[in-house]
């Protein structure tokens, strides 16, 4: 819970075009990426984005395919805002905000053709590769659709299918074959303000998050919070992800 | 069938009495009141304290003294057939004996109707998760500012191949013929967590037991190390 | 509360069950086994008087009685409201505990949810539960200004002896500055003036276990 002080003081900055930790309005935390982090899994990578931190881990299975996508593999996606990162998170089944973060990282890989599931069939009908992806958040300090999203697709690059192990040939890497990158921006009073520190989020009245692929195109976008955009609001936050997310892909890669 | 002692040497080479390798981290987390990181071998895990604070719900509140709640948890990509999300039986039992493990050692008499809650998550498991939790939950304890009578050490013996050694890897855990992980408080050698399961003898069990003590002692040199880091002489 | 500013002590950073001495008098933060005395507490060692004490370098804020803290508001019931101290207790603000008159229900009048107040820690029983008071000099309803936190045991080295650090740091910035025992500060002055305030005791919190301090903190000041 923050005191009415702390929220007048967020106000008065960005009414004044400043941050409480002195960024500027469009820019971003520092970002720390570190690939192949746990062995068992697949893929993996802990993203530090400020104070945030998250792991995604990447675990692949024979399973069987969807009924409409017979000769896809299958992709889903899990979030777990486990206790040990926030006082705000509680034991339990996944709540709300971690259901829709991972529905919102899952989208932007699976609308973005990250990976050609055609390419993951084993058995047309039968059999394919299931890909599940894991966001573990490890400590909350504001904007998890952005750690986890750049967590999502760096495990990705770090993934070795482990065809071996099931007797279905040589383990091979995962091809990933696009690089949508997210970017995540809220509204505090008329100012918009990119990778909301925790205090931000808590503040701000909306908040919006674009996906945005290697080409320039948008492939996800998700509006979150009870406040509203303008549409010009809108079309600076997604010029601005366009810019910024170029850069964080370079980090990616 | 497999060999798993060869010319007095063990699988990963180690000697009979050989710890792997070990890593500790204190106050790794910016949210929690208190954290460690821990590699052992393997094996991966971060442990973090809230509290005390509020017991929630009101009717677990104990009016004379803080509860000590563990949480043991595996991340889903922790291992090689990934884990479905939630608590299964095997970490609800290891959340109980730690809890109780550590509640000995905790001063709770001081906070009334609080709860101190650890939590404790394996990102990646290699045999001995919950002697690595255990272990990373002490420091975790201490980096939080938390009262204690002591850290608590913990380390696993085993059996393998008619041999007792110590911290069994994966494979001496999956094949081996004991499993031993103990919990001490080093000061007064008190033990707070015990397990078997397997086949020993009294004599082996006593061999056993003795070579972990020790173990323990050297890890609790770690843990205080670990501890000492936060501040490099001034 | 211990000032662990003073000449012959011996500044020795302990961990939970290392053992200090025997036959000392055993203080806070200590536990003692017969005539054995062992630490309780990460912290710092100090010895004063015969008498031993570990200073914990950590650990949340546990409520004193005249104690003076600062609070926000959580809930409002009909006759009181329920403050957040920044403690594993909630403290407990009656109406007839606050300067107004203030009816049946009428509570949210005068403090929301999420407001800041100073407070004085009036009772806290057996079970921890804790009432606080407004009603002494000084204490009142916070706004404006910036509200930061450090770690409640590093308060006592941000006031100094006597006072002398928190003054050091009002004189030089022009700032208002209220230091509660549970680790929450408020400032008040021109922005620039609170910026330097906020890095001197971030300053302080990060080195409260060193030598030297005060004039580390007096050098940066005069610099600004």
């Amino acid at each position: 819970m923050i005191s009415g002080i702390t929220k007048d003081y967020i106000c008065r900055l960005a009414a004044d075009g400043k941050r409480m930790d002195g960024r500027k309005f469009d820019e971003c935390r520092e970002i720390k990426i570190e690939k192949g982090v746990a062995k068992n899994a697949e893929g993996s990578t802990q993203v530090r984005l400020g104070d945030t931190t998250v792991m995604v881990g990447v675990k692949m299975a024979p399973g069987e395919p969807y009924p409409d996508t017979q000769d896809s593999g299958v992709l889903t996606t899990a979030a777990e805002l486990i206790p040990l990162a926030s006082p705000a998170f509680e034991s339990g089944p996944p709540s709300p905000e971690a259901i829709e973060l991972a529905r919102v990282v899952d989208r932007g890989i699976r609308e973005s053709k990250t990976v050609d599931f055609k390419k993951l069939c084993i058995t047309q009908g039968e059999k394919v590769w299931v890909l599940f992806l894991d966001i573990h958040v490890l400590d909350y300090d504001g904007n998890l659709f952005d750690a986890s999203s750049i967590g999502a697709l760096s495990a990705l690059t770090d993934t070795v299918v482990p065809a071996n192990r099931f007797e279905l040939g040589e383990d091979f890497k995962l091809e990933v074959e696009h690089y949508p990158v997210s970017c995540t921006s809220v509204k505090i009073g008329n100012a918009i303000l990119l990778d909301p520190s925790l205090d931000e989020e808590t503040v701000a009245d909306a908040r919006l998050t674009v996906s945005i692929d290697e080409n320039g195109d948008i492939r996800a976008m998700q509006k979150g919070l009870n406040g509203s955009f303008t549409l010009d609001e809108i079309k600076s936050i997604i010029n601005i992800s366009k810019i910024k997310g170029d850069r964080i892909r370079e980090l990616i890669k | 069938m497999e060999q798993l002692i060869k010319d007095g040497r063990r699988i990963d080479g180690r000697k009979f009495d050989e710890l792997r390798q070990i890593r500790i981290e204190a106050g790794v987390l910016k949210r929690a009141d208190g954290s460690a990181y821990m590699e052992w071998g393997g094996n991966k895990a971060l442990a973090a304290v809230y509290g005390p604070r509020e017991a929630r719900p009101r009717h677990i509140q104990n009016p004379t003294r803080a509860i000590v709640q563990c949480r043991y948890n595996m991340a889903a990509f922790s291992v090689s057939d990934r884990k479905r999300q939630g608590p299964d039986r095997r970490s609800v039992e290891i959340s109980k004996i730690m809890s109780e493990a550590l509640e000995h050692v905790v001063f709770t008499e001081q906070f009334p109707r609080a709860s101190i809650d650890v939590y404790i998550e394996v990102l990646q498991a290699d045999a001995g998760t919950r002697c690595t939790g255990l272990t990373a939950a002490s420091v975790a304890l201490a980096d939080a500012g938390i009262p204690m009578r002591d850290f608590v050490s913990s380390c696993a013996v085993g059996k393998v191949d008619g041999q007792i050694v110590l911290d069994l890897g994966k494979q001496e855990d999956n094949l081996g013929d004991a499993d031993l992980p103990i919990a001490i408080m080093p000061r007064t050698k008190e033990i707070l967590l015990l397990q078997m399961d397997g086949h020993l003898t009294i004599e082996e069990f006593n061999k056993a037991v003795d070579m972990g003590m020790n173990a323990c002692m050297e890890i609790y040199e770690m843990q205080k190390e670990a501890m000492r880091k936060k501040y490099p002489g001034d | 509360m211990m000032d662990i500013e003073e000449k012959h002590r011996e500044r020795e950073i302990v961990l939970p069950g290392e053992f200090l001495g025997e036959n000392l008098k055993p203080g806070t933060g200590v536990y003692n086994e017969g005539k054995q005395i062992y630490s309780a507490v990460f912290g710092v060692k100090s010895v004063r008087a015969n008498m031993i004490n570990v200073i914990p370098l950590g650990g949340r804020y546990i409520p004193k009685i005249n104690d003076c803290l600062i609070g926000t508001i959580t809930e409002i019931g009909p006759s009181s409201w329920l403050v957040d101290i920044n403690s594993p207790y909630p403290a407990l603000l009656h109406v007839t505990e606050s300067p107004w008159r203030v009816d049946f229900g009428e509570a949210a009048k005068f403090l929301n949810i999420g407001d800041a107040v100073l407070v004085k820690v009036s009772s806290v029983d057996e079970t921890k539960k804790v009432q606080v008071t407004m009603k002494d000099m000084g204490l009142r309803k916070i706004t404006g200004g910036r509200l930061i936190e450090i770690a409640p045991s590093k308060i006592p080295r941000l006031i100094g002896k006597g006072g002398s650090m928190i003054s050091m740091i009002k004189k030089s910035t022009k700032c208002r500055i209220f230091a509660g025992q549970n680790g929450r500060i408020w400032l008040e002055g021109d922005e620039p003036s609170i910026n330097t305030a906020v890095t001197a005791i971030k300053k302080i919190e990060n080195e409260a276990h060193t030598f030297g301090l005060t004039d580390a903190i007096s050098k940066y000041l005069e610099g600004k």
